[in-house]
């Protein structure tokens, strides 16, 4: 027979008991930390609302369809002053994003060429990238901003003395003019055609994969697949009649006019940006890739796989997986540094919603929560893309 | 920018906690022993810091005049430093008591942001600086220039309207701060700089060679700056309009910082000079304040005249002209009411 222990405080159960059992006294604790947590925000939050009501200023957002009154420099849509404080702040946004896709873009680069070439078994090549690394990570990022603001418009010509590289290419103190392209009609048969060849691509690399799987036998699928994507589009351009024509940017009276400008607020934050969550993420790749045991390497080798295969197939593939997770912070971080933009005047979501309608209208509150709310989008919107990728190239357990 | 958004959340916060307590401006002044004073962060004869730290200005010696009529004490102020966009946020939110820095005197400032301007101690206007090699004489010569304007001030929205009334085109150039508009301006990111004239004047003289640069003459908006207090509390906002109006009073009459104890101890023929100096009725203690109030004021900062003259007047660097700021009896637009 066995014997049944029956604990007995099932049969006696007392108020106090609730407190000295460790389980429910965690319990009982969280619940009072939130309770008053949340009074403190409720207060804050009714407090804030009732001296408002207080100073007759209900929160409400009417104010973004009014006419916003001011000039932005950089707008990716049509905008005037006469346009509503809401399409001021969506001017402001696109600008945030811009700023944030290149600055990512340049960061990966640079961290990925200066975190492989600090594991360089060249001693110079380690040491500058070493130093480059230390130098750019340990400034803090508005003193890049503003030297790279600085070294622009005090080093470049005024545009009068532009420097001209390039034919329609000019190199300012008021920004780098290029020439800006003007699309003919016909310019959807190059479309079709580049659309037609990355599906093309796609398909051609599943068939490549299903043939190495059956056969062992591979073909190079990567030359192929760019130059068909290069080539195709490329043909399609000169049958429908070259359907693009370029406005050249033309010195008149103050500036130049006609063609694209990319600002100095927009290229020195782009710069600043890049380089410096480049550095960090120069040492998560470097850390990425010491963490794959030599080992690897070694087995790889003794296999028979080619150098640049190894790299490819088993190196990279397992330090991605290191890699990653650290890469969507600093992704992260780069978005929400990219506020810091007002310091050179670069007319971001928070120097259009956050700064001047702000200022313009007093609607404090409004505004910051709105600007608040898109961040934390953004950021969300970001991660949540990393994420789905890191589970892509996560390990399958089996 | 992370800063300035921490500096308004400071200020929301600020705002929900003590909000409430401003209705007695003047009491909690008294209490804490000094007047808290917001100031610009910086602006030639406005409010600038002298060789030995202290600040000093047109706009600073209105604060100055404040305490000196509370406390009979005109270094009883401490000052906060703030940008165009900081400085609502800090008046509504009671981090400041009152703002003197050269702000423009606009309706929905006043009705909307729920702020009560007292007076104004500066008529001004718009204007633009350019330097002298660019060969423009007038402002309607700017079609397509860059203009370098400071972020938060009435200026951005006068620029926007002037170029579209005139069709032409330009680029902004917007900045956070005078220092940054000016460092923009020389390194020749703008071709132009805009604020209100009597900034330009004051940018100008701080520049290494000022004749280099000329003021356009066009002058494109009334830009009439004064000091302000928050809604609700008129007793404060008649204290600090008071304290402008003895000053404008002051010069008007002849009383100035050297003369006023002499003039203060024995009752004159002029009787509004004997209320001012507490002679006559019981007019100190109508506002809270002590008898003799107006007498400390004038014997510590002088009179609007003496003011304009020591900070911004012809014999400064800046050099302007009283012009609209002269007394109205000289044809100016300054003006107070009678002391009665």
């Amino acid at each position: 027979m066995q014997q049944v222990a029956v604990s007995p405080s099932r049969t006696s159960f007392k108020l106090s008991d609730l407190w000295s059992e460790q389980k429910s006294r965690q319990i009982i604790i969280q619940i009072i930390v939130l309770v008053i947590l949340l009074s403190v925000v409720g207060y804050l939050i009714r407090n804030t609302a009732a001296n408002l009501e207080l100073l007759g200023r209900g929160i409400e957002y009417g104010f973004l369809f009014s006419p916003a009154s001011y000039d932005i420099n950089q707008s990716l849509i049509e905008y005037t002053s006469r346009s509503s404080h809401l399409r001021a702040g969506i001017v402001g946004l696109l600008n945030t994003a811009l700023v944030a896709i290149c600055g990512i873009f340049l960061a990966t680069i640079v961290g990925f060429v200066a975190g492989v070439l600090r594991l360089s078994s060249n001693w110079l090549v380690s040491r500058i990238v070493y130093v480059f690394v230390e130098f750019s990570r340990n400034v803090p990022v508005l003193l890049w901003i503003l030297l790279w603001h600085g070294v622009i418009i005090h080093s470049l010509p005024h545009p009068r003395q532009a420097i001209a590289t390039f034919e329609g290419l000019f190199l300012s103190n008021r920004g780098f003019y290029v020439p800006k392209p003007l699309f003919d009609p016909q310019i959807w048969w190059v479309v079709a055609a580049l659309i037609i060849a990355i599906a093309g691509a796609i398909v051609f690399a599943r068939h490549a994969r299903t043939r190495q799987e059956l056969t062992g036998e591979t073909y190079p699928v990567l030359t192929i697949n760019i130059g068909a994507i290069v080539l195709i589009p490329l043909v399609a351009y000169f049958f429908s009649g070259a359907p693009v024509e370029l406005e050249m940017p033309i010195f008149k009276g103050f500036n130049f006019t006609g063609g694209l400008v990319l600002s100095p607020e927009l290229v020195a934050l782009t710069f600043a940006l890049g380089i410096y969550t480049g550095a960090f993420i120069a040492e998560i790749v470097r850390a990425g890739i010491l963490a794959v045991s030599h080992g690897q390497t070694e087995a790889a080798y003794s296999l028979g796989i080619k150098p640049n295969w190894t790299m490819r197939l088993i190196i990279l593939p397992q330090a991605l997986r290191v890699i990653v997770p650290p890469l969507i912070s600093q992704y992260l971080n780069l978005t929400k540094n990219s506020s810091l933009a007002i310091a050179v005047g670069y007319m971001d979501i928070v120097a259009t919603i956050g700064g001047i309608t702000l200022n313009q209208t007093g609607r404090a509150l409004e505004c910051m929560s709105i600007v608040l709310a898109i961040y934390l989008l953004i950021s969300l919107g970001i991660s949540a893309i990393m994420n789905w990728y890191n589970k892509r190239i996560s390990l399958v357990e089996r | 920018m992370i800063k300035k958004a921490l500096v308004v959340a400071t200020a929301l916060l600020g705002l929900s906690i003590f909000g409430a307590s401003s209705a007695a401006t003047l009491d909690d002044v008294r209490a804490k022993g000094f007047v808290q004073c917001g100031i610009n962060t910086g602006l030639v004869g406005f409010a600038f810091a002298d060789d030995a730290g202290n600040w000093q200005g047109f706009d600073v010696a209105i604060c100055r005049a404040v305490a000196a009529a509370v406390f009979g004490d005109a270094s009883a102020v401490k000052y906060t430093n703030l940008t165009a966009k900081t400085r609502f946020e800090a008046l509504n939110s009671g981090e400041v008591d009152l703002l003197s820095r050269n702000t423009t005197w606009t309706y929905s400032r006043d009705v909307d942001l729920k702020m009560t301007f007292v007076g104004i101690n500066y008529y001004d206007g718009q204007g633009f600086m350019v330097p002298a090699s660019l060969g423009v004489k007038s402002a309607t010569e700017l079609n397509g220039a860059s203009v370098c304007i400071q972020t938060g001030t009435t200026t951005e929205l006068n620029l926007a309207d002037y170029f579209r009334a005139n069709n032409m085109d330009y680029e902004p150039v917007t900045i956070e701060t005078n220092a940054e508009a000016r460092q923009n301006y020389l390194a020749g990111r703008c071709d132009v700089y805009t604020t209100d004239r009597s900034g330009l004047a004051a940018t100008r003289a701080s520049l290494d060679n000022p004749d280099d640069h000329m003021v356009l003459p066009e002058v494109i908006s009334k830009e009439p700056l004064g000091p302000l207090v928050r809604h609700g509390d008129d007793l404060w906002g008649d204290v600090v309009r008071w304290v402008l109006n003895v000053l404008i009073i002051a010069e008007e009459k002849g009383i100035t910082q050297a003369n006023v104890k002499e003039m203060a101890k024995e009752p004159s023929k002029d009787a509004e000079m004997n209320r001012m100096f507490g002679l006559e009725g019981e007019y100190g203690a109508m506002l809270g304040l002590d008898k003799d109030w107006v007498v400390n004021v004038l014997a510590a900062t002088g009179n609007y005249g003496e003011i304009f003259e020591q900070y911004i007047g012809e014999n400064t660097d800046i050099g302007l002209a009283r012009g609209l700021n002269a007394l109205w009896t000289d044809g100016g637009l300054i003006y107070a009411p009678p002391y009665r």
